[in-house]
């Protein structure tokens, strides 16, 4: 049986891979990327080594997080911050919801945190009646839409200026040309006025610094800036692995993940919060509340072999790259991270039977571990996956795996069996090629698209038995 | 030197040329071929499909048959990479992983075995074609063979290599992941088949015959005018 996520994978892979319209959008933007991203890698003295040293100190971090987590705690809350501890999605949602109560808020703005994707706070802040509104661009186009977004760093990459152009006409009836900066002054107009009303502003953390007891946030919008600074409390819901051990850290990681994640060298705006409010400051919240979650990231933590995917910084890369990611979309995976990351990290998130599938949608070609700037082992770990899914009870091999690796594998290993195999196959061969890709078509899974190469009339074994002689 | 010839299954059965090729070439070389009478498969369709179990069965006696060996050249960068770094994975903690770390040390893949174990680069060939190359995963990533296959061919006489733009993206196949989400591995492979004929390439040359399958089977059905050959058959010319 296969599970509801799967299911849902199954079939989007099917409409949208073939759909060359979407892979044309995805192409043109990829392209645009990798150019860049190959430029600005340039400006690193040595690539390798930079990846090199962000694996260790990533992986160093995760290793003593208990450490890391405490001393951050104590850190930020020397300054006033409150934090709290979240172990799963519905603890977080809880925290949160309570602050916005205490606080008699009505209008919430968010800047981009991928977080908050995971634990469905949308949902639940608008469902107890709370007016929620994103303020990243991207993030706001997919919220109008009503849809998650497409992309860890890129939410609304699947859509085309004229249709950006069509949604806000039709939702914010202002659209006066499909022009990207006319497009960016709507939504800015619009969101503008909600930063102003606003009581509470969400964000997300790029990392979270354990010596200064920091949150540092990387965007390009300002967004994240007036989400933190306008409303009077602050709120940053931040994953346990997000934890860098210091300040000097950063010297590597923003430009790293600025380069991995949008080709620039820097993003335009990198902003340390470490408090609210201080005497004698300008601006600032007047609360700052941050929310460290484990929801189950402590689980992969405990799994010795896969423990380096916690050093991921989302900076998207590895989706980029992937050629299954490409072709299928964002939306395809129906899990908040997407992609080869996705992939390896969501069934240790969200279980394995559930989310076996995406370890097997892969070809393993490896382009997403060699890309990755924090040197996670992706594409051996979608391995692991694979071999720890056939370890559940429902893992066990279906009729025709039994057929291959229980009796093709010993055939192939034995010269008399072999030999007639490929007598066999020779006639099977023939035979199936009276209904060739049709739904009779034993291999029509192959031949739909595919030619299939005849059985050779001589085999090379049958050939060395000669030459060899 | 005795060269042990492992020509995984499809190989075997489909493609025997490139076998042959190899054979004629490093006879030509004054080297001993000789062909391990038993193992057809290395095990990697179980492996990469996570049975473990029932890969180690099938690797065991491929360990036993090439034990003695001097040094084995896989007729496939995946067999290849599956052998010379899966196994001592698949192996570890269990009787053989010291066999499979010492098997997996003599394992070569084709066009590495040539240029960085013979040293050979020229094999006096000539391919008077326009031709470009696809670099399959598992040479590329796991094996790092980017370099070889390219040097042997840049002493081919006659030939051409135009770099396709997506030479290092995934073909589609990936084993029984082509059969397990064919919509999938089919738009991967039309990727391909356009970043190929953008060359004007008259041939697609590569060292698996598995992403040739692929690409080749893919061209037919949709009437592409692409060609696609064997580094080995290219070589032996």
């Amino acid at each position: 049986m296969m599970s509801a996520p799967a299911t849902h994978f199954n079939e989007d892979a099917r409409r949208v891979a073939p759909d060359t319209r979407h892979r044309g959008i995805i192409q043109t933007a990829m392209g645009k990327y990798e150019v860049v991203r190959d430029q600005r890698k340039l400006w690193f003295q040595d690539w390798q080594g930079a990846r090199n040293l962000a694996a260790r100190t990533k992986f160093e971090s995760v290793n003593h997080l208990d450490k890391h987590l405490a001393e951050f705690t104590r850190t930020i809350e020397a300054r006033g911050t409150k934090v709290h501890w979240a172990s799963n999605a519905e603890q977080a949602r809880n925290i949160i919801l309570g602050i916005l109560s205490d606080k008699q808020a009505k209008v919430i703005v968010k800047s981009k945190a991928m977080t908050s994707e995971e634990i469905h706070l949308n949902d639940a802040m608008e469902h107890a009646g709370y007016e929620v509104v994103e303020s990243d661009l991207g993030e706001y186009i997919v919220q109008l839409r009503k849809e998650p977004p497409y992309h860890l760093v890129f939410p609304a990459m699947h859509l085309t200026r004229g249709e950006i152009k069509d949604l806000f006409q039709e939702k914010l009836n202002d659209a006066p040309s499909d022009d990207p900066e006319a497009l960016t002054m709507v939504a800015r107009r619009a969101l503008r006025k909600k930063y102003l009303q606003a009581d509470v502003g969400i964000t997300g953390a790029n990392f979270a610094i354990a010596e200064t007891g920091m949150i540092s946030i990387t965007e390009n919008e300002g967004n994240a800036r007036l989400t933190a600074a306008v409303p009077k409390t602050m709120i940053t819901l931040v994953g346990i692995e997000k934890i860098l051990p210091r300040l000097e850290d950063l010297a590597l990681f923003l430009p790293m993940l600025a380069v991995m994640g949008t080709g620039q060298a820097l993003t335009c705006y990198n902003t340390m919060y470490g408090g609210p409010r201080q005497l004698g400051e300008a601006d600032g919240p007047e609360e700052y509340h941050v929310v460290l979650l484990d929801n189950h990231r402590t689980t992969l933590l405990a799994d010795a072999e896969q423990r380096d995917a916690l050093g991921c910084i989302r900076c998207g890369a590895c989706l980029n790259v992937c050629p299954i990611f490409r072709n299928v979309g964002g939306h395809t995976y129906g899990t908040v991270y997407g992609g080869p990351i996705g992939s390896v990290i969501t069934p240790h998130l969200r279980g394995l039977q559930q989310w076996k599938h995406l370890s097997y949608a892969s070809s393993l070609c490896g382009a997403c571990t060699e890309t990755c700037p924090v040197k996670i082992d992706l594409h051996h770990h979608l391995l692991q996956n694979r071999r720890n899914a056939s370890a559940l009870p429902t893992g066990k091999p279906s009729f025709f795996q039994k057929l291959a690796f229980k009796f093709f594998a010993p055939i192939a290993n034995k010269p008399a069996l072999w030999s007639l195999t490929t007598k066999l196959s020779r006639i099977g061969m023939k035979l199936r090629g009276l209904v060739n890709g049709s739904v009779v078509d034993p291999v029509q899974a192959w031949t739909k698209t595919r030619d299939l190469p005849p059985i050779a009339k001589q085999s090379f074994r049958e050939w060395w038995k000669e030459h060899g002689k | 030197m005795t060269v042990s010839l492992f020509i995984p299954c499809f190989v075997d059965l489909m493609y025997p040329h490139v076998g042959i090729s190899m054979v004629r070439i490093f006879e030509r070389l004054g080297h001993k071929v000789v062909v391990p009478k038993t193992p057809a498969c290395c095990g990697q369709p179980a492996f990469n499909t996570g049975y473990w179990d029932e890969s180690r069965a099938i690797g065991v006696p491929m360990l036993e048959a090439l034990k003695d060996s001097d040094a084995v050249v896989i007729a496939s960068g995946s067999c290849g990479a599956m052998m010379s770094v899966f196994y001592p994975q698949l192996f570890a903690g269990t009787p053989h992983e010291a066999a499979a770390k010492s098997v997996a040390a003599k394992c070569h893949e084709f066009s590495s075995f040539l240029v960085n174990k013979l040293g050979v680069t020229d094999l006096g060939a000539k391919f008077p074609h326009k031709v470009t190359f696809h670099d399959g995963c598992h040479g590329l990533r796991e094996l790092n063979n980017k370099r070889p296959p390219r040097e042997l061919l840049a002493n081919v006489k006659g030939l051409e290599l135009v770099e396709m733009g997506a030479a290092e993206t995934c073909c589609g196949f990936g084993g029984t992941f082509s059969a397990k989400f064919p919509a999938i591995s089919t738009a991967m492979g039309d990727v391909k088949c356009a970043s190929a004929l953008e060359t004007k390439a008259d041939y697609i040359i590569s060292c698996d015959s598995s992403c040739l399958m692929q690409i080749q089977g893919l061209a037919d059905k949709q009437k592409k005018e692409i060609k696609t050959i064997h580094l080995a058959e290219v070589l032996a010319q």
